[in-house]
């Protein structure tokens, strides 16, 4: 299979910049003990089964020379986000929550949909009645689909930061 | 990307371990991050879909509204929980009784296109795949449980250390993001009538309490429940779990001693247990395993603040034995300990029986055990009771029913959950008795009863806390048997400025720093045979423990660390041969908060 370096976001998953840079090549020095014994790093511990090593944060700040297998951005079978790669809409995504699978869930589908594949100028102001519907259905389920706020105030920032963090996502779609 | 990702790491951080709040609070509820941790989508998705609803809304003036429900829905996602909007304080206190179905005897229809047998999160998980792949779909779940679906992991976990002194009733807890939630995955109103089902315009999720499915007609289509009832379906799912094993020397102890003795696995068990622990004055659980331990941990707790005596004992070594290689599993146990519980390890019950008022458990060794009340967390047997009616084949070795990769048995059955016995691509035949499992096969069950033909190939994970110096995550096979490499963070000079500055008495970093790499350098060189205690920053605080069969991870556990779930979960699916596991490390960042 075709290899390359790990991606970065595997390298920046666990938070913080990505500070690795490749080809800075110092050795770790890395210890390894065993219970209460000191030893290489080749160790036998336990049953001569476990191996320990103890990595100081500097052992580790050089860069992995660990190499992952390059994914298929089109397997069929690994789990999607919301817009599959042929641009058809993942019910199933978890990020949907129970929206889909709930009570009105079918309007719920018939509005996204319709705003997903509108052509509109203004995207999604051929779907009033889809999504009116939509609202229709969820007023008769309140403990399932809260209709007030605790407050405008917050909501409407929060309004503002999402779409902050939408175009935000927008970008990193274009860029990715 | 990047971006994206680390708003996403951000979103699910859990609380910080702080020290103060640790100590006091021994649980850091980190549950509801991970309770849907394997149906994690990119976060790409979840941007995504606020973009399009905030636009999609603002065109049609629902705006607001829309992105409220679908930001609510976001959250969920990101605390990987069923979906469920924060209920008005009326209907929350009203919930518990609310959750059986409200009718009796509701008249049960004669054909479903989805039949669900058991009532389990494998189940819920299914239902929702099944609707959200099917507009329309009609999905009948028949549960032995009087409840309506609902999670276990809070059972042993964050309900032991809620507040709320009628957690018992509410059955809410606290999420790692302070929000409350009830354990069930909906509520009520979710769920259509049972008699509403075949009629109801959109379809829906039924379901059917209290009942359990007795025999299969696999070639007719149709199953029969315990009251003779019969119902045709086109598609099955068997998610009817397992139930909690006993110990031969109690089942043999009688009467007397079976009163005092709890097999933890519903909400029943947990009410009933939380009562006894406030009555009795000495509880014992028996069992090493993920719920021994982490319902020793809850105990302990009341154990410091009202004087319960709380003692675990087991066979293995260490807590966790059969998970974690041997010296983490003793290191585990001395956490174990310092969370007020008295540890026995290496014991193995040979009689149980009453004495006086109490109970006495004497073990093989000739120690005896006095106690008032007894816990048996000593695993679990599959229910393939259907397995003979159905002629569906059980797994001599693993036990459940054995389905192929797409967890099907036969035409139109499918197995999820605790009692499949599956087979994995990359690891094998397995099967897994853990919450992500039930509900990773469950949807992947849902997916494939409506034409998806997909194999199991997204690895589920799990994971457990006890007490606030031990939490981990882990995926694949974890098996305390398989040869490990645990690379763990040692704290440095550089970590530690302050002593790092005493030590060289120059109050210059650099300085010291180059000193503890040359001294560590020389250890590390040197083989003292002598034992030796841990040196300064030698913990195995948090790091990475790779599982190997034939040379190959097959397993990981994230000792102390988190959020790089995705990782692992790719070092799984690749199945290479790695050189050097400690490059492999660095992938986790062990040293980053």
């Amino acid at each position: 299979p075709p290899r390359l370096p790990p991606p970065t976001f595997l390298l920046a998953e666990g938070g913080g910049a990505v500070r690795r840079q490749r080809g800075a090549g110092r050795v770790g020095t890395v210890r390894a003990r065993c219970g209460h014994g000191v030893g290489t790093v080749r160790a036998r511990c336990g049953h001569g089964k476990d191996r320990i090593i103890f990595a100081t944060k500097e052992d580790h700040e050089t860069p992995s020379s660990a190499e992952l297998v390059a994914d298929d951005p089109d397997d069929p079978y690994e789990e999607q986000g919301l817009i599959l790669p042929n641009g058809d809409i993942n019910w199933n995504c978890p990020c949907l929550g129970g929206m889909a699978s709930g009570p009105c869930g079918e309007q719920f589908k018939s509005a996204f949909s319709c705003f997903h594949y509108s052509t509109e100028e203004i995207k999604g102001s051929d779907c009033v009645d889809q999504f009116r519907a939509m609202q229709e259905c969820m007023q008769k389920y309140p403990d399932l689909y809260p209709q007030e706020d605790e407050n405008d105030e917050k909501s409407s920032k929060d309004l503002e930061a999402a779409s902050m963090e939408a175009s935000a996502a927008k970008e990193e779609k274009a860029s990715s | 990307m990047f971006r994206c990702r680390a708003g996403l790491a951000r979103a699910l951080r859990p609380p910080p371990r702080g020290r103060a709040h640790a100590v006091l609070q021994c649980h850091q509820l980190r549950c509801p991050s991970r309770s849907l941790t394997s149906s994690g989508a990119p976060g790409k998705a979840g941007n995504n879909l606020l973009l399009y609803l905030i636009v999609g809304g603002a065109a049609t003036g629902t705006g607001v509204y829309v992105y409220k429900t679908l930001q609510d829905s976001k959250e969920r996602y990101a605390s990987r929980l069923a979906r469920t909007s924060r209920q008005s304080q009326d209907s929350e206190g009203a919930a518990p009784q609310d959750t059986a179905a409200p009718s009796p005897h509701p008249k049960v229809p004669s054909h479903v296109p989805f039949l669900l047998i058991g009532g389990g999160t494998a189940a819920f998980a299914a239902a929702r795949s099944i609707r959200a792949r099917d507009p329309g779909a009609r999905v009948l779940i028949v549960s032995e449980d009087p409840a309506l679906p609902y999670m276990r992991p809070p059972l042993s976990k964050e309900l032991w250390f809620s507040d709320d002194p009628n957690v018992t009733e509410t059955l809410r807890f606290k999420q790692w993001n302070g929000k409350e939630r009830s354990i069930y995955f909906q509520p009520p109103s979710f769920y259509v009538p049972v008699e509403d089902l075949p009629s109801v315009e959109n379809g829906g999720v039924a379901v059917l309490p209290g009942k359990k499915v007795v025999h299969m007609d696999v070639r007719g289509n149709t199953v029969k429940l315990n009251d003779g009832t019969q119902i045709s379906y086109d598609k099955c799912l068997i998610a009817t779990g397992g139930s909690p094993r006993n110990l031969p020397a109690i089942e043999r102890a009688g009467k007397d001693v079976q009163k005092r003795l709890t097999l933890f696995r519903k909400i029943e068990d947990f009410r009933r247990l939380e009562k006894i622990s406030r009555e009795v004055k000495s509880i014992t659980i028996i069992g090493g395993g993920f719920l021994g331990s982490e319902l020793a941990c809850a105990l302990g707790r009341r154990a410091r603040t009202r004087g319960l005596e709380v003692i675990q004992l087991f066979p293995e070594n260490g807590n966790m034995g059969k998970v974690l290689p041997e010296y983490l599993s003793n290191w585990t146990t001395e956490k174990v300990r310092r969370e007020g519980v008295n540890v026995l390890p290496n014991a193995v019950v040979k009689s149980v029986s009453v004495s006086g008022n109490r109970l006495v458990i004497k073990l093989k060794d000739g120690r005896k055990v006095e106690t008032d009340h007894i816990v048996a967390a000593v695993g679990l047997e599959p229910n393939v009771e259907l397995a003979k009616s159905a002629g569906l084949e059980v797994d001599s070795d693993f036990g459940g029913f054995r389905v192929n990769a797409e967890l099907q048995a036969r035409s139109n059955i499918w197995v999820a959950g605790d009692a499949a016995c599956f087979y994995d691509i990359k690891l094998g035949r397995r099967r897994v008795e853990h919450h992500d499992h039930a509900v990773v096969s469950g949807r992947l069950a849902g997916e494939n009863m409506t034409g998806a033909a997909k194999p199991y190939w997204h690895q589920s994970m799990f994971w457990s806390d006890l007490g606030p110096n031990v939490g981990y995550e882990a995926i694949g096979l974890v098996d305390s048997s398989l040869p490990t490499v645990g690379v763990f963070a040692k704290a440095t000079a550089k970590d530690t400025p302050k002593s790092a500055t005493e030590q060289s008495g120059t109050g210059i970093r650099s300085e010291s720093e180059t000193e503890a790499e040359a001294s560590e350098v020389q250890i590390s060189q040197s083989s003292s045979p002598m034992p030796q205690v841990p040196k300064q920053g030698e913990d195995y605080g948090k790091g990475v423990i790779f599982y190997l069969r034939d040379k190959v991870v097959v397993g990981i556990v994230l000792w102390n660390i988190f959020n790089r779930m995705p990782i692992a979960r790719k070092i799984i699916k690749d199945g290479e041969e790695h050189e050097d596991l400690n490059e492999v490390a660095k992938l986790f960042n062990i040293h980053e908060e």
